[in-house]
């Protein structure tokens, strides 16, 4: 039975209520007086010498405040990379100057040039028409190995190529996956690209800036995922300005799917100018500026190679991957091929060697960053591609292909040659609920049904394992991040018997505003309407490293739990002297402190209000007051697990791909609120099948994005989904956070790309069209018909 | 120039330039900020209000051609009290939302069309909804709560 409130209770979210009705509080929402507005004038050129700036005619134009350019920012560093990468030969990365507003050359389409600040949106909107930029033209460099070629042009004159790095991993493994792949009985080779897409939340991105001269305090409202990490990286690397001087407020945000958490150009101009004009300034970023400015997501292009032994067991697996970073390096750029996409090479599979090699190149486009899922999905798609492969060309089925070579329930920790320690898992259970779920043995049937209409059906299957809640501080630390990766919480208890649970994570529409507070509710045995959730502003919580990468409930509410458990045990101090009695003696259930073997008892309030109002307080024991802080840094990576499942049918006539069902069976270990778990799950599946159906960065040969507004660039819409199922029900539970939960957030988007191109490409071989071996995302019409016509 | 309108039953006026969209003028003229702005090019439908009894894609009309007219948008439609309506409810009974950044459009659009089609089937609703773009959802929960909306049996899923 479902439980009416706690941990495991489909509790409504009660930050709906605001949404609801129009009452949310979204970063645009917010207007200071006195506020001037910005506008930014971008390169409409992939790639120039700016030869001059002429803002003379703007800055006469009514209502301008200044037109700022490059010579603004003199004193100012440039927007910092927070992850160092060190390549195969022991040499750091490459790494530009990522300058606030473009210095002596523009890089990409959308690179910001200049900026009006002016006193109406529509002053400085028509004033940055009026400013005059001379630019040279160069020729831009947008494909990976062109880049790479002797005499391509470079994006940055300062580098020796546009070439960032070169990583190998493990590369003590190199000779010996060399060699298995060489012996190997089989050898299953695919090259395929992982499509480049933008992340598109909702609302926009926005950052409101208001200096106060008098205080000499800087308060900024921005769309971000990490206000915290914000302000360190804002206030020490870019402005130089204290971080007591400095709060950063991320108050309700729509959406962010990674492309929030990084440190915007746009964010330390509106901080910067807002000092210089003496006014607020604020900049609302149009979808059309979001396009090539927000921090585009995955694009690579990968050769993988499966070796595998006559039993049809995995012997090795090598991976050359280009990775495009852009043209500059985004805030935690350089981690996502490396450490986030080479770790996890491994999947769910006991393949013994593996050998990753990353190329990450610089070139004349957006800036590339973290996007749900951010490096296992690319992981995955290559694996549970080449896997489909490995099953077709050694005519076995692809369930038992990958049953068979599974890391089983018992061989739990499982030490993987791509450096991980998986804790927990058990691949066969959601394997089997997967199968069961969609009539896999019925699955013949359907596609004789569908053969009659005409139309050819696939089965595809997926297994996906993703690292969630990324840690530990010092191992990160070691492999280049310049950050620790904790969570914070501080459990404020009122006299009353109220809380404030004030959380370094953040929410942008995860629901931690419930989710959390069903679990402090839970560990005290109180309503849920007792606790109150605060999040998003440095000036109120403590030091956090914000919401990415499924880590919220992992870490950030593992945090929340040692700060409870702080508040119990002083509570549980206070309950033993109020009832005079033995501390060890005291238990607390439903809300109530008891001393064991007895019927006394003290309420939940009462404790509460005698360590405020302490009239009856042991004070040279017990310091009055209940309010504590933990930090907590996690042990290990969270390891969720899922099999998914998507089955197709394409139109042979055109080329047509719908989507007829899709299954997710996920094991997230415990879970808090099933709900908000299964939301989280459709969500990432619809981006998943947005990716491998309908989404694409295309650019041209000039470097022009064409798929630059919702005109083009195509979002899945009501019509392009199915009903999704999704079951939970295998559970196999984190062992090193006290919540034993692992992550749900970003498993829709890892699991379905490969399940759905799996299934094209089985309809297209049940229909005759055995020479398709892959399509590359998205399976469009006019790609799948191509294929099919070639 | 001056522009009048009834908002959700009130006579509001306020000034507005011959080229002040809709949207920008409920929310920096009128400080009604629940209509949301996603895109520039009429495609998100995060700002559907209704005009005139019709939905309407804010960002889309002029400021002034609404003078005179009457206007709906999402702060108007729970009760007096704050009591959610049906639809609303709905919304957060089935999980239909989760950054909340296009709920005011996708709430506006639903209630346009129960309004025209009070049992709508599952793909009259995914259909009507192709004007309204939603990045966290999957669409799966919108759909059943605007079924749930309409009183009519809400599609089970395999975790129920």
């Amino acid at each position: 039975m479902p439980k009416d409130g706690g941990i495991g209770a489909s509790s409504k979210r009660r930050e709906d209520v605001r949404f609801l009705t129009g009452a949310g509080n979204y970063t645009d929402d917010i207007n200071v007086n006195g506020q001037t507005y910005a506008w930014f004038v971008r390169s409409d050129v992939a790639h120039g010498t700016i030869n001059s700036i002429d803002t003379s005619a703007a800055e006469a134009m009514d209502g301008v405040l200044k037109v700022f350019t490059a010579a603004d920012f003199e004193s100012a560093g440039g927007i910092p990379c927070g992850w160092q990468v060190t390549d195969r030969h022991g040499e750091p990365m490459q790494e530009p100057k990522h300058p606030i507003l473009a210095e002596g050359k523009v890089r990409h389409v959308g690179d910001p040039i200049a900026c009006v600040v002016a006193e109406t949106l529509e002053q400085a909107r028509d004033a940055a028409e009026a400013v005059e930029i001379d630019i040279d033209e160069l020729e831009p460099v947008l494909d990976m190995k062109a880049a790479l070629e002797d005499g391509a042009p470079k994006v940055h004159d300062e580098l020796t190529s546009n070439l960032c790095y070169d990583w190998g991993f493990v590369e003590e493994n190199k000779e010996a996956v060399d060699e298995a792949i060489k012996s190997a009985a089989h050898v299953v080779t695919l090259e395929l690209t992982n499509n480049r897409l933008v992340a598109n939340p909702m609302e926009p991105r926005v950052a409101v800036a208001d200096y106060s001269r008098a205080r000499d305090e800087y308060t900024l409202y921005t769309t971000s995922q990490n206000p915290h990490v914000i302000r360190l990286l804002m206030g020490a690397f870019v402005l130089s300005i204290p971080e007591h001087k400095l709060r950063v407020v991320a108050p309700d945000v729509g959406g962010g799917f990674g492309s929030k958490i990084y440190h915007y150009a746009e964010e330390a101009f509106v901080t910067h100018a807002s000092k210089v004009v003496n006014r607020p300034v604020k900049w609302t970023s149009t979808r059309s500026e979001a396009f090539i400015s927000d921090a585009h997501g995955r694009d690579h292009k990968t050769k993988i190679e499966l070796a595998l032994d006559e039993n049809h067991m995995f012997t090795a697996l090598r991976t050359d991957t280009y990775a495009n970073m852009g043209a500059y390096l985004s805030t935690f750029a350089p981690s996502i091929p490396t450490w986030l996409h080479g770790t996890l090479m491994a999947g769910n599979y006991k393949t013994p060697v593996i050998y990753v090699n990353v190329k990450a190149v610089f070139t004349n486009t957006t800036p590339v960053d973290a996007y749900r899922g951010a490096g296992r999905p690319e992981a995955t798609y290559q694996l549970e591609r080449v896997i489909d492969k490995a099953a077709r060309e050694l005519g076995v089925d692809p369930a038992e292909l990958r049953r068979k070579n599974f890391i089983k329930p018992e061989e739990f920790p499982y030490d993987t040659p791509v450096a991980v320690t998986y804790d927990t898992g058990n691949y066969h259970a959601t394997l089997d609920k997967a199968l069961e779920m969609t009539d896999y043995a019925g699955f013949e049937k359907r596609a004789e049904e569908s053969k009659a209409r005409g139309k050819l059906r696939g089965y595809g299957l997926a297994h996906f394992i993703e690292a969630c809640g990324i840690a530990p501080s010092n191992l990160v630390g070691q492999l280049g991040a310049r950050a620790g990766l904790y969570e914070s919480a501080t459990v404020r208890v009122n006299a009353t018997g109220g809380i404030t649970v004030m959380t370094g994570s953040h929410s942008h529409g995860q629901g931690h505003e419930t989710s959390f507070a069903q679990v402090v509710a839970d560990m005290i045995g109180i309503d849920e309407g007792m606790i109150e959730i605060e999040h998003g502003d440095t000036a109120n919580t403590p030091m956090g490293m914000g919401t990415y990468g499924s880590r919220s409930i992992a870490v950030g509410g593992s945090a929340m739990v040692r700060a409870t458990e702080k508040i119990i045990n002083k509570a549980k101090k206070i309950a033993a002297h109020l009832m005079e009695a033995s501390e060890s003696d005291i238990e607390l259930k439903d809300g109530q402190f008891s001393v064991a073997g007895t019927d006394k008892s003290v309420a939940w309030g009462d404790v509460t209000l005698a360590a405020y109002v302490p009239h009856n307080y042991p004070l040279e024991e017990i310091e009055p007051g209940l309010e504590e802080t933990a930090f907590y840094d996690p042990s290990n990576f969270t390891y969720p697990s899922g099999a998914y499942v998507c089955e197709v049918e394409v139109d042979p006539e055109t080329g047509k791909v719908e989507v007829l069902g899709f299954t997710a069976a996920d094991d997230f270990g415990n879970v808090i609120n099933p709900m908000i778990v299964e939301g989280q799950v459709h969500g990432g599946v619809a981006q998943g099948i947005g990716q491998a159906m309908l989404e694409n960065c295309v650019y041209d040969e000039n470097g022009q994005l064409l798929s630059a507004s919702y005109m083009d660039y195509t979002m899945p819409r009501a019509d392009d989904m199915p009903m999704f199922d999704v079951d939970h029900s295998c559970q196999t539970p984190c062992t090193h956070n006290p919540l034993g939960v692992k992550g749900c957030g970003e498993a829709g988007a890892i699991g379905s790309p490969p399940a759905v191109v799996n299934a094209v490409i089985d309809a297209l071989h049940r229909g005759g069209y055995t020479n398709v071996e892959h399509i590359d995302m998205p399976v469009t019409p006019a790609r799948v018909w191509a294929a099919m016509n070639s | 120039m001056k522009v009048t309108m009834t908002v959700n039953g009130q006579t509001r006026t306020g000034e507005a330039e011959g080229r002040t969209l809709l949207s920008t003028f409920l929310r920096e003229t009128l400080g009604l900020t629940g209509t949301h702005v996603g895109c520039d090019t009429s495609q998100c439908g995060a700002c559907v209000v209704h005009v005139n009894g019709k939905d309407v894609k804010s960002c889309t009309m002029f400021a002034a051609e609404c003078d005179g007219a009457d206007v709906a948008t999402i702060e108007g439609q729970c009760a007096p009290d704050g009591t959610l309506n049906k639809i609303q409810q709905a919304f957060q009974d089935y999980h239909g939302l989760q950054c909340g950044f296009c709920t005011p459009g996708m709430v506006m659009s639903a209630a346009a069309l129960l309004r025209d089609n009070p049992t709508p089937s599952e793909a009259e609703i995914r259909e009507y909804l192709e004007g309204n773009i939603c990045r966290c959802t999957g669409y799966h929960n919108i759909v059943r709560a605007i079924m749930a909306a309409s009183g009519q049996e809400v599609p089970a899923v395999a975790a129920e």
